[in-house]
């Protein structure tokens, strides 16, 4: 089959390691922590009182005051993601029909609106019905964030979002470039974003004994693959992703970063939340990545692994990789970003496709940070500590997600 | 006892707390959705908003015929005056 090519022209991101793809990356790279104290509510009760803020965020240094109150913070991250991202493709704001028609959205969230769920609960509770804000339901569903982008942007082409815990932001761009091969639209604004430090996300992931509880070393907390890990960094924020097809790019003359050549998603169909011990899943999904990217393993130069500092995620994806890369898996660079970043849930993958794109642009494999005791079970080069320049010409990003929800996307350089 | 102009100048200031709109244009004669370009969630949230600002409660069959500021301030005067006297 002669598929359309889809290349990436444009990238957004809001993460605790910076505001902005430059913030961003050259601390993914440098390796310098985003992870900080819990400011914006009170972490007193919890075991964990750490996590990745945006620091310092005001809303309304990106909205008017009226607009700002009536979108949830998740929401806000999303748009102003996507501002970046849309405006470095040169789509503008002031796109119109039959172009369009042609641009649609795909950008999901694992968990959707909670700041508000909570507050207004709150006040269900103590005032009644009556003292309900009348923007609760559109302020806290899932799809709002998708909704907005094309309100202010006029996208009138397929929109919706697609919730998958972590995996979101894998499936949101595959989403989207199924929707550009096989014809239905030109562009697609991808992307997923999160605002999931909220007391009921902090009791909730805590109770699981999911989070790392590292107070005393917030920015020593995320270590992925290092034997002392003890569980992920709640982290917040957005990626969007500009995917366009080749011609449509081309004809307007806009800069090509990458392209992306490979999706696949699957399901451990095993546990709730647990990977299979085996990585089934997660070979399964990188190998149908691969294939579908038209590659062999060998192919592959780097991957941005899923990478949690959870016991068990770091330990089933290192067997996964190992089984889909045979000799390869000791050469191939890995590493886990979320060192710097922590895990945005919902909208980790898709910072992380940012990261990997950024990666290849600059022949530069990010770090894996916090890695300073070797685990037996995690025995390959995951990059420890300090960036490596290394030609990359097919990247991967992994996605798993609680459901048993896994995706992979590949990145290639962009060549004519 | 509240005057119509005190009433007038807080219905003002919760308008202009809650919708893009100048102090000006605020004037008993503007309606909500034309003049103000308020939608119909923002009409609610201003309904609520005077409920809580004055401490009364607006029947919902009242709300589809407060369609302008003067109304409004005509309904809490009502209200209010029915309540002390």
């Amino acid at each position: 089959m002669n598929r359309r090519r889809v290349v990436v022209t444009g990238l957004g991101v809001v993460a605790p390691n910076g505001v902005g793809v430059p913030a961003f990356w050259e601390s993914c790279r440098e390796g310098r922590s985003g992870i900080g104290p819990i400011t914006i509510l009170d972490p007193s009760p919890y075991p964990t009182r750490f996590g990745g803020e945006i620091k310092n965020y005001d809303p309304l240094n990106f909205f008017e005051k009226n607009e700002a109150r009536k979108i949830d913070r998740f929401a806000q991250f999303a748009l102003i993601a996507c501002r970046e991202a849309v405006q470095q493709a040169g789509l503008g704001e002031d796109v119109v029909r039959p172009v369009a028609d042609r641009i649609g959205v795909v950008i999901g969230s694992g968990m959707g609106g909670f700041t508000t769920i909570e507050s207004q609960h709150k006040r269900l509770m103590e005032h009644g019905p009556r003292r309900i804000y009348p923007f609760l339901i559109p302020m806290m569903i899932v799809n709002i964030a998708a909704g907005e982008v094309a309100i202010r942007h006029g996208f009138k082409g397929p929109n919706t979002s697609m919730v998958s815990a972590c995996t979101t932001g894998n499936h949101c761009i595959g989403f989207g470039l199924r929707t550009i091969q096989y014809g239905d639209a030109d562009a697609m604004i991808v992307g997923s974003s999160e605002a999931g430090i909220t007391h009921i996300s902090l009791a909730g992931f805590s109770i699981m004994r999911a989070l790392s509880t590292r107070n005393d070393g917030p920015e020593k907390a995320s270590r992925p693959f290092d034997r002392d890990r003890d569980g992920f960094v709640l982290s917040e924020g957005a990626g969007v992703i500009v995917l366009e097809e080749l011609e449509f790019a081309k004809r307007r003359g806009t800069p090509i970063l990458a392209e992306i050549i490979g999706y696949a998603a699957n399901s451990d169909a095993h546990h709730i939340t647990a990977p299979c011990p085996d990585g089934e899943g997660a070979r399964s999904v990188m190998r149908l990545a691969v294939k579908d990217a038209g590659l062999q393993p060998s192919d592959i130069d780097y991957i941005n692994a899923h990478g949690t500092s959870t016991q068990l995620n770091d330990k089933a994806e290192t067997f996964a990789i190992k089984e889909v890369f045979g000799d390869h898996a000791r050469k191939v660079k890995i590493s886990s970003t979320k060192s710097v970043h922590g895990h945005l849930l919902g909208a980790g993958a898709s910072v992380e496709a940012v990261a990997t794109v950024c990666a290849i642009r600059e022949g530069v494999v990010p770090p894996t940070i916090n890695y300073t005791t070797a685990d037996p079970d995690c025995d390959l080069d995951y990059t420890p500590n300090a960036k490596v320049a290394h030609q990359i010409r097919h990247a991967m990003s992994n996605a798993f997600g609680f459901g048993g929800h896994n995706g992979s996307v590949v990145f290639k350089k962009y060549e004519e | 006892m509240v005057t119509r102009e005190e009433i007038f100048r807080r219905v003002q200031d919760i308008i202009i707390d809650r919708l893009n709109v100048k102090k000006d244009k605020i004037t008993l004669d503007a309606t909500f959705l034309d003049d103000l370009g308020a939608d119909s969630l923002e009409l609610t949230e201003l309904v609520l908003a005077v409920e809580e600002e004055f401490s009364l409660k607006i029947p919902d069959e009242q709300i589809e015929q407060l369609t302008s500021v003067g109304k409004v301030v005509a309904f809490v005067e009502s209200c209010l005056s029915a309540s002390s006297g």
